[in-house]
Order: C-alpha cells, then structure tokens, then sequence
C-alpha cells in the first residue's frame, strides 16, 4: 500500500535488506492498525475471562486467613482419627481473633461452609465470643476451652477439610462441578452417592436439550432453506426476509411471544379449548419446563440453522439433480443420493453453531424453562448472585467453556471458522 | 393445477403440494409468535390472550393504555436512555477500534493473522453467560461494577467480533491498485482513506455497526452482571419484568422492539444492495 522511495542499490545483497527493511515496516504498520483492538480485547475480555478461571481453583481467602492454623496443622496426618494437638487449637483462636477483627470470620465460616455444613454458624459464633474465650482458654487448655464452647470444634472432619484447603490452589470446585468427592482418609476420589449429584446430571440434560433444539431445527430448517434456495431469486429473497426477520428480532420479544402462547390461560391452550381439543380443565403444560424451553429456543435458534444450509445450498446446481433423473434414478433416489450429500457441509455448520449457542444459553431457559428445563448456565448465575459460591460457579464455567470451545475446535477442523455468515 | 409442467405426475404434484405446505407451516411458526404480540398489545384488559371483545373487534376490547404507560413511566423512559445511550457509545468504540482492526488484518503483510483473528472474534464464541460473569468479576475487582462504563465497555467487546467480520468482508476484492493510484495523484494515505477505502468499505462499516449496535441494544445478559438498577436497559426492564410480575406493557415494548428490528432489517437489505453496487462498479 505504501510506496515508500526505496533507493537504487548497487548489487543483490543490499537489494535483499533494503526489501527485508521494507517488509518489516508494512508488518509494523499492519499489527499498529491491529494493535489498538487486540489490546482492548486483551484487557477487555480475554483477562476477564482468565480471572474467571484463576477463581475456579485458587483459595487465598484460606491461606491468607488461617496461616497460623496452616502451619500448626502441618504435621498432624487428615488420615488419622485423633483430633490434632493443643498447638492448632492455639493457632486456630489467635487466627480468628484476627479474622474477626477484619470482620472476616463469617467469610471464612461460610468458605468452609460449602465443604462441611455447619461451619458457617460456627465460625461466626466463635468469632464472636473469641475476645472472652481466649483469657479463659489461658487460665486452663485452649483445646478444652473451644470444645467446651462448641463441641464442633471436636470434629476430625472440620480439620480435615481445613487440612485440606490449606494449599494455595486446590482442585476442590472442580471436584465439586463434576459431582466428586476427596475422601480424607483414604485420599481417593469418588463419585458421589447417586443422590447428591448435581452437576452430571445437568450437564448431561444441557447437552441432551441442545442435542433435541439442534435436530428440531435442523428438520424443520431443511424444508424451507431447500425451498428459498430453488425459487427465483425474487420470491426466495422474500422468504428469506421472512427468516431474517425473527433473527433480528429482540430475543426477549420472542421469549414473551412463547411465554403469551404457551402459558395455560395462553393463546394455543385457548384455541384448542375452543375448538374442543382438550377441555378447559385439561389444559396442557407446555411452559415452564423442558417442552417449553425446547420450543422457545427451536424458534429462537432456527435462523441459525436455515441461513448456512441455503447458502450452501444455493451453490448447489439444480443441473445435478436433473442429470441424475434423466440417467433413470427415481426422483427420491436422485435427492437422496445426488443432493442431499452436497448439503452436508451446510447441515454440519448449522448443528454446530446451534449447539454450541443452544448449550450456553441462559436467558430463554431461565424465563420459561421453569425447574426441569434449565441449564448449567442458570446454575452458573445462581452460585453467582444467590449462593455466592463463586468458586464453583467459575469451576462450573470453565467446564462449559471447555466443552463450546472443543466443539469449536472441531468446526474449525471439518468447516472452518471462517465460514461463520452473518445474515 | 395450471402451473405444472405437464410431464409430472400424480405423486410429483402431490409431493409438491405436501412440500411447500410443510414450508408454510414452518414460515408460519417463524412468524406468527412474533407477530401475535402486536394485537394483544392493545389489549383493554390486563390479559395476554384474546379477549371475547378483541375477538369480535369491538372498540371497548382495545386500548393504547399500555403505550400510554410505555412512555410516560419514569421508569421505562430511563430504562430507553440508558439503552440508547450505551448501545450508541458501545458502537462507536466497537466501529473505531474494529475498522481499524480489519484495515490490518486485510493487509498481506500482517503477522500471525489466523491467532490474532481468533482472539477478535472470541468474544462471539465464549457463551453470553461466561463473559458476562468474568466481566463481572473484573470490573468489581477494578470498583467500577455497576457503572454505564463498564455496561459500554462491556458491550464494546462483544459487538467487535461483528465490525472484524464485515468490514473484512467488504475489503476481501479490494483493489489496492486504486490506493497507489491516489498516491501518484499526490494523496496522502489520510486523503486516500476517506476519499478511496471507506466509501467501498462505508456498507460494511455501517451493517457490523448495525450488528454492534443490536448486540448491546438486545443484550441482557451481561447488563444484568455487570450493571445494576441504574444501568437498567430495556431488556433487562423486560426480563426482571416478565420473571416477577408480566404485565402487558411489556407486550407494548415488544411491539415497539418489532418496529425497530423491522427498520434495521430493512435498512440491512439497502446496504447489502448498495455495497454489491458499488463493488460491482469496481469490477467493470
């Protein structure tokens, strides 16, 4: 682009640098252009993103609040079955002494809390008395006088757990997002008991959901991507616009729509009473669950799923069908062997880029996906602004950013991700 | 059945027949919920179905009193200023710095492109959910949750993804021939750019600046995370509305919401054909 005065040169070697020199000065100036937005995305996004993951797995609140309790704990084994010795019953007073002084007791209790319930009310119990105990725990043990106090303070678990969380990066929200457990005693790592999982379970129905809108689309896309892209070019732009229309339609007014249609006083229930399908007291549950949330996002999602296919479609000459049927294949044969195969890319950009939006949805879930229809993503929002487990709800996100990113990974291997078309 | 070919037969017709009914009823559940909104909307009673009144159009079924509210609720009014607001400024950041980017990254000589590329457009890949919490994060750690700069710098990052890829687009056929010649005119690379590139490129700077802008305009997400009530937009009136209370003003809005997606769309359609136009100029 620049035409930068390169001076006449005597012989090959200078003429050599002099274009290296020039080179290098077009890939300055390219990357300066560049630089301005891939700084902004860095700071912006990108190290959001990593503070996001470095949450899921670090755990200064412990080490920076217990070091005394640490160190005390340091040579007593978390396998045996004797609680540890005075010295950690000394530290651990003088560790909260400090801790409530910087009111971070309750904190604290409630960081234990989420490995051991009943820790939060005893730290914050303890907290509070601990300027009375300590003189007291002086005059005798302060061993005794904390057991005195709350006979928790007797539970091999608690140090376990404290032992445990004693380093400044532990793998335990990880554990807890993939419903396992460390076992103290015997240091393994389990499964939990069938009843105490969570997290499988909805990562399995988040998959299993988005597995269903991606086929729901795809069958219901194919049909009308096929037919825009073999009418005349008028008729099918017009359709087309029909598509984009809900595409660029707010996501939250088509979520109103389905709520207004679906709900049981709603539009379709009123209709079908009306018309004497189900009587008025056998209106259906469409919302508020899986049903609900399957049918709100199909629709939200199927722009994604129409566009790639007909734009693969439309490169598809109609002469290859045509030949195919006048060398004598029956007119299904032909489609099924002849042009179906040529959308094949189209169907596979579609499914990847509905799955991949479908698994990390949470608005349209959590307005009408009611208990059973909700995904990981609303359990991500919860431990964020309810539980305020937000260790676990990092843990939770780097999970599914793991997952939308291998599939990524894998469109970019068979597609290319350079293929993504807007409208 | 006159417009046939003559040469089909019974089965063919029939499955063509059967084929664009499918189509049409397809269309028809792309269309119709977001259109059954708008009568609803002028709803006389606080329902969200059609009223025995509405059904026989007579006038004491319809009301324009959830517009009414619409725009004279402090509220909602707020909630369209601060929508508008941050929408605009996210754009212009995402427009500037984007336009920019895709200058270079369209240039031969640029370094490391595919990596560099990959990072811009991630925000468009990492699910809504994921950013908006890290986000969240940062900006509490930097003390700056729940300020309109931190929803506009948001709000930034997600609509650049949209910028990099059309202005990309627009400049794949460029012909840098042109720039030479304005510069053996005696134009200097400034003049060059605003005379020559952004012309061609004016139709993809303005539909990624469409997209950006829709992309903060719609978001809610991250809205929810990252600001607080003061931030409110009008997506965010409608989700804390319809999980609380729904209350056909927010059919109002939606209504309101469809006469802009139609307007963008349309003004989309325009760009498109200007932009083939003028590349098409190029090309003779």
């Amino acid at each position: 682009m620049a035409t930068d005065f390169t001076p006449l040169v005597a012989n090959g070697a200078q003429l050599k640098a002099a274009l290296r020199k020039n080179k290098a000065k077009q890939k300055r100036k390219a990357f300066l252009l560049v630089a301005p937005l891939l700084a902004f995305i860095l700071v912006g996004f990108c190290l959001p993103i990593l503070d996001m993951l470095s949450r899921s797995a670090e755990n200064q609140l412990i080490v920076k609040n217990l070091p005394r309790t640490i160190s005390a704990l340091g040579e007593w084994q978390a396998s045996s079955d004797n609680l540890p010795g005075e010295k950690a019953f000394i530290a651990i007073a003088e560790d909260l002494q400090i801790a409530q002084k910087l009111s971070r007791a309750t904190q604290l209790g409630q960081r234990i809390n989420y490995e051991l319930s009943g820790t939060a009310s005893l730290f914050r119990k303890s907290g509070r008395k601990i300027e009375n105990l300590i003189p007291l725990a002086k005059e005798s043990s302060y061993k005794e006088t904390l057991l005195n106090f709350d006979q928790k303070w007797g539970e091999v678990e608690l140090w376990r757990v404290i032992k445990r969380l004693s380093k400044p990066i532990i793998p335990d929200y990880y554990l807890a997002a993939l419903d396992l457990k460390r076992d103290m005693q015997s240091n393994s790592i389990d499964l939990l008991p069938s009843d105490e999982r969570i997290y499988l379970g909805l990562f399995a129905r988040t998959i299993l959901i988005s597995l269903s809108i991606t086929l729901m689309t795809l069958l219901l896309g194919f049909p009308i991507a096929l037919l825009i892209a073999r009418l005349p070019a008028r008729q099918g732009n017009l359709l087309l616009v029909l598509v984009l229309l809900p595409f660029w339609t707010s996501l939250l007014v088509r979520t109103t729509s389905w709520i207004v249609l679906l709900q049981q006083q709603g539009v379709v229930n009123d209709i079908l009473v009306a018309v004497g399908l189900i009587g008025d007291d056998a209106r259906l549950r469409m919302i508020y669950n899986t049903t609900g949330t399957v049918i709100a996002m199909t629709h939200i999602l199927l722009p994604f799923m129409v566009l790639p296919l007909y734009s693969v479609m439309k490169t598809i000459s109609p002469s290859y069908l045509r030949a195919a049927i006048s060398l004598g294949a029956h007119p299904i044969s032909a489609f099924w062997k002849v042009y179906f195969p040529n959308t094949i890319p189209g169907i596979g950009a579609g499914a990847i880029m509905v799955f991949v939006l479908a698994i990390g949805y949470y608005i349209t879930p959590e307005l009408v996906g009611g208990r059973t229809g909700v995904f990981i993503s609303n359990r991500i929002a919860y431990h964020i602004s309810s539980s305020l487990n937000w260790g676990l709800a990092a843990a939770l996100g780097a999970a599914l950013l793991v997952l939308v990113v291998t599939i990524y990974w894998l469109y970019d291997k068979i597609v290319g991700i350079d293929n993504i078309k807007l409208g | 059945m006159a417009f046939f070919p003559p040469h089909l037969t019974l089965v063919e017709r029939s499955w063509y027949i059967a084929f664009r009914i499918i189509c049409a009823c397809v269309l028809f559940f792309l269309i119709f919920p977001i259109f059954v909104i708008v009568p609803l909307s002028f709803n006389a009673l606080p329902y969200f179905t059609f009223t025995p009144e509405m059904l026989a159009f007579k006038a004491v079924g319809y009301s324009t009193q959830w517009y009414k509210e619409f725009f004279t609720d402090p509220n909602w009014q707020g909630a369209v200023k601060n929508s508008v607001i941050i929408a605009l400024a996210s754009t212009s950041i995402a427009v500037g710095l984007g336009t920019l980017a895709a200058l270079g990254l369209s240039r031969k000589d640029m370094p490391a492109r595919s990596l560099i590329m990959g990072l811009l457009i991630s925000p468009m890949i990492v699910p809504l959910i994921i950013s908006a919490i890290g986000m969240f994060f940062f900006y509490s750690r930097l003390g700056m949750q729940g300020t309109h700069i931190a929803v506009i710098l948001a709000h930034a990052a997600l609509g650049t993804p949209f910028v990099v890829i059309t202005v990309t687009a627009t400049l794949v056929g460029f012909d840098l021939t042109m720039l030479r010649a304005a510069a053996s005119l005696g134009a200097n690379p400034t003049i060059a750019f605003f005379r020559i590139t952004l012309p061609i490129i004016l139709p993809g700077v303005i539909s990624g600046g469409l997209f950006a802008f829709i992309t903060s305009f719609d978001e809610v997400v991250v809205v929810l995370f990252v600001g607080s009530f003061k931030q409110r937009t009008i997506p965010w009136k409608m989700f804390s509305g319809i999980r609380e209370h729904i209350s056909p003003t927010i059919l109002a809005v939606a209504t309101c919401l469809i006469i802009v997606s139609i307007a963008l769309l349309v003004s989309l359609e325009i760009l498109r054909r200007r932009g083939e136009k003028l590349r098409g100029v190029k090309h003779s």
